[in-house]
């Protein structure tokens, strides 16, 4: 008998299809990997399985664990299966965890409310599960709370609280999306273990095809609520054969061409950088301690050049932007740009900001919603001396629209019209418009999709040619920094460890941490490379 | 968290000192002179004079609101212009209305006001959820002095469960004091409660929104347990900010109700004070309810660290 099998499951919510006749299974022991890109029904699939989907929502076909059949299982009984027989595990650590309760309490949770142990045992098997994943009770102490762990550690409580009862299935739904590649490493890692030392079955649901082929023995492959393949990840991997597949493994690797910088002639000079933050006091009349974001950091970016930035978060890479964007303030050291100072005293120099322009990572936070286009994209144009007006400023407006592939006619509409990558478009012409001389973009393509990530990077590279763009590339996804930067740059608690030309930084490391990272990271393997056909 | 509510205890000192400044400063600027509207317009300049230094009024500003500050440190909070009794004593009597009512109409409001907003959020949209919040919404719209009339004509006139005014006195007994104070209480605390209902309900839905009440439920725990051990002790926080803010209104701001049922609270005295131009006792009243309102803030503080352990670690 199968451990989970789904078949024809379909699922509407208020009328509106969200699942169309999926069906797989997994056997006890096993990975099933389910991928594809933002709305393809992948979180669905897992909710309907612990029969949580939101309200309003109507299921068909049918879904059985060992022959059980959950679609039409009381509620009264589903609870009793949650936790006990199927386990969960969420993306977001900072918030999956209840943060006025502390990490003993939520782990003994799970086992108390099956009633499964007494309060004493509960708390000895909390404290094993606890040390299992990595966080034993001598230096993480059961009454901790969530706060006073990092993201990774949070992750860990998170997957102790599902399997404490040893589930017979897992369900882990982007599980590693919100972690530093190093910690999603371990935390991998830990799942594969798990998996092999309690015979479970592992439900994954990931967007990454590079943890996917890393991991998992099956693979479906989801796409606008409908299953379009699924198979042995090695043979499906070898013999893709629907064309979403395809284009999703090209995607996961897209490389672009780079026009060739031009001769070496310094942009921005970054010397001897400190960036100090005030901790808390220690002792309530005490000297508050410091911490230093940035250390002693110096780098010279030259004219035309494109530069990556990479380091896992807390590295200091955010402090450094905001100093170069004249947002914070240097305790010493300098940072010009073409010659001149970014901070005159302690204020921004505006001759200076006007040259630089940057592009952030959230594509829906990062523009007023009661705006319209044409007025979000001119923005810059404030720090001009003699911004453009009438017919001119129109011209500007529809020939950056055009110049990221968006139409003259989208100026006039408001930005929740436009999806996640045509917002990033919009980003960039928000960038160009004044046509700086630098351009920040902070983790710009982190929270896109694959497909759509590919097409930014191409409109980068079209870009980098048609207005010989000189950029910063802030980024925590190495495969991205490696196909889009000329050179590179690894920060390190506050500190540069390494820099170089990229393909010799990745090809051949030197410095332990970013031998580190780059083996962390997960990758495609050749197999998938070869048989992927570049998008249509 | 003892740091916290050591470094919270300071910051209310400071608070306290500010205020009375303020408040001295204040009354000081006002124009008037107590001495010449007690004494008429036809006073001898000698007897003001005489009057003024009998008064404490003579000394320079300084001089006068250290014995004034220095006073009310030992209880000592003057003598009312225009009563000649010690002020102390005119509060004391007004406080032993004034703070029992406010207590009795926040705990109504508190009882009622959980449990209907709890059981709001738990039936989202649905007809129990939708009487409550119209319920609320009357609760909010109509003024309490109407609540009031409406209790004495039903529970006084037409019942005679209750007086339709007037308090008793503690000397009676206990259970005779609360039976007096009852339907003020009643008509205080119901637009409390309503608002308080709709805060903590429209908290409760934020949370039952929240990543971690998912992980609950994937824990195994009923729509209910996860509601009861996860959510409604993360809704508190804002919540508590409310009931601090209304204890503060309650004490204070219950002068109208005070006069539907002839209770001799505080806010009838301040008002009485004001029209009679009796400094002192606006000026000692003011600044006792200073002390109350920075006093429970400093409880909702505690309460907030009590409640979300971030605050404990966080300076």
């Amino acid at each position: 008998m199968r451990l989970l099998q789904i078949e024809n499951l379909s699922v509407a919510i208020h009328g509106t299809e969200i699942l169309k006749q999926v069906s797989f299974s997994i056997d006890p022991g096993q990975i099933l990997a389910v991928t594809g890109e933002s709305g393809s029904g992948k979180s669905m699939t897992a909710l309907a399985v612990m029969q949580l989907l939101p309200n309003g929502a109507k299921t068909e076909g049918s879904i059985r664990l060992e022959g059980q059949d959950l679609l039409n299982c009381p509620e009264a009984e589903m609870c009793a299966l949650r936790g006990a027989s199927i386990g969960m595990v969420f993306q977001e650590p900072m918030t999956a965890l209840n943060p006025v309760k502390t990490i003993g309490d939520q782990v003994m949770e799970t086992i108390l409310i099956h009633k499964a142990m007494s309060h004493a045992q509960a708390r000895e098997r909390a404290k094993e599960v606890l040390t299992r994943v990595g966080l034993p009770s001598d230096q993480f102490s059961l009454s901790r709370y969530p706060h006073e762990l990092s993201g990774g550690q949070r992750q860990r409580v998170v997957i102790a609280m599902a399997i404490a009862l040893r589930p017979k299935l897992l369900i882990a739904d982007e599980p590693t999306t919100a972690l530093d590649v190093t910690t999603q490493a371990q935390i991998l890692d830990l799942l594969k273990g798990l998996v092999e030392e309690y015979g479970m079955g592992l439900l994954i649901i990931t967007h990454d095809l590079a943890v996917v082929s890393d991991l998992a023995d099956r693979i479906v492959v989801m796409r606008h609520g409908e299953v379009v393949e699924s198979g042995a990840t090695a043979e499906l991997l070898h013999n893709m054969q629907h064309p979403y597949t395809r284009m999703l493994f090209e995607a996961s690797n897209h490389q672009v061409t780079l026009p060739q910088p031009p001769q070496p002639r310094p942009l921005l000079e970054v010397k001897n950088v400190v960036r100090d933050y005030r901790l808390p006091r220690k002792r309530l009349f005490g000297v508050p301690g410091q911490h230093r974001a940035v250390n002693d950091v110096s780098f010279t970016l030259n004219r035309g050049e494109r530069l990556g930035l990479v380091g896992e978060s807390g590295c200091g890479k955010s402090t450094l932007t905001k100093a170069i964007l004249g947002l914070a303030d240097v305790q010493s050291g300098e940072i010009r740009l073409d010659g001149k100072p970014v901070f005159s005293g302690h204020t921004p120099n505006r001759d200076v900001r006007r040259k630089v322009q940057v592009v952030f990572q959230d594509p829906y936070g990062s523009f007023n919603p009661r705006h319209r286009v044409a007025r979000l994209i001119t923005e810059p144009f404030y720090l001009l001396d003699a911004p453009p007006t009438g017919a001119e400023r129109q011209d500007r407006i529809d020939e950056i629209l055009a110049a990221v592939g968006l139409s003259p006619n989208d100026a006039s509409k408001y930005i929740h019209e436009f999806s996640g990558g045509q917002r990033q478009r919009i980003a960039i012409a928000r960038a160009l418009i004044i046509r700086p001389e630098l351009i920040l973009f902070d983790e710009a393509v982190s929270a896109l999709d694959v497909s759509v990530r590919a097409q930014i990077l191409d409109l980068l590279a079209e870009l980098c040619a048609a207005y010989d763009l000189t950029y910063l590339f802030i980024s925590h996804d190495l495969s991205v920094v490696r196909t889009i930067t000329d050179r590179v740059l690894v920060m390190k608690a506050g500190r540069i460890v390494e820099h170089g030309e990229t393909e010799q930084v990745f090809s051949d490391p030197q410095h332990p941490y970013t031998q580190s990272l780059i083996q962390a990271a997960p990758t495609l393997p050749e197999i998938g490379r070869s048989m992927a056909k570049p998008i249509c | 968290m003892l740091r916290y509510a050591l470094k919270r205890l300071i910051s209310l000192l400071i608070s306290l000192v500010v205020a009375s400044v303020v408040i001295f400063a204040v009354i000081e600027v006002a124009p008037g002179d107590p001495a010449s509207f007690m004494l008429g317009v036809n006073a001898q300049e000698d007897t003001l004079a005489a009057l003024r230094a009998e008064l404490g009024l003579d000394g320079s500003k300084v001089q006068r609101y250290l014995t004034w500050v220095g006073g009310m440190l030992v209880g000592d909070f003057g003598t009312s212009y225009t009563y000649r009794t010690p002020v102390s004593q005119m509060i004391a009597d007004r406080l032993w209305v004034s703070l029992p009512l406010a207590l009795y109409a926040l705990t109504l409001s508190t009882l009622i006001a959980f449990p209907a907003g709890i059981y709001a959020a738990a039936r989202r949209g649905k007809p129990g959820d939708l009487t409550v919040m119209g319920a609320t919404q009357l609760g909010i719209a109509v003024p309490n002095f109407w609540f009031a009339m409406m209790l004495v004509l039903i529970f006084a006139i037409n019942l005679r469960w209750f007086n339709a005014g007037g308090f008793v006195g503690w000397d009676n007994g206990f259970l005779a004091g609360m039976h007096s104070l009852t339907l003020p209480a009643i008509a205080l605390a119901l637009p409390q409660a309503a608002i308080l209902a709709r805060v903590m309900r429209s908290s409760l839905l934020d949370i039952l929104g929240e990543d971690f009440m998912r992980t609950a439920r994937a824990k195994g725990l009923s729509r209910r347990q996860a509601l009861w051990r996860h959510g409604v002790r993360n809704a508190l926080i804002p919540v508590l900010t409310i009931v601090g803010l209304q204890f503060s209104f309650l004490l204070a701001g219950s002068i109208i109700i005070e006069q539907v049922f002839y209770l001799p609270g505080l806010g009838r005295l301040v008002f009485q004070a004001i029209s009679a131009r009796d400094l002192i006792v606006v000026e000692s009243v003011v600044m006792l309810l200073v002390f109350a309102v920075i006093t429970v803030n400093f409880l909702v503080d505690l309460a907030y660290a009590a409640v979300d352990p971030r605050l404990r670690s966080r300076t």
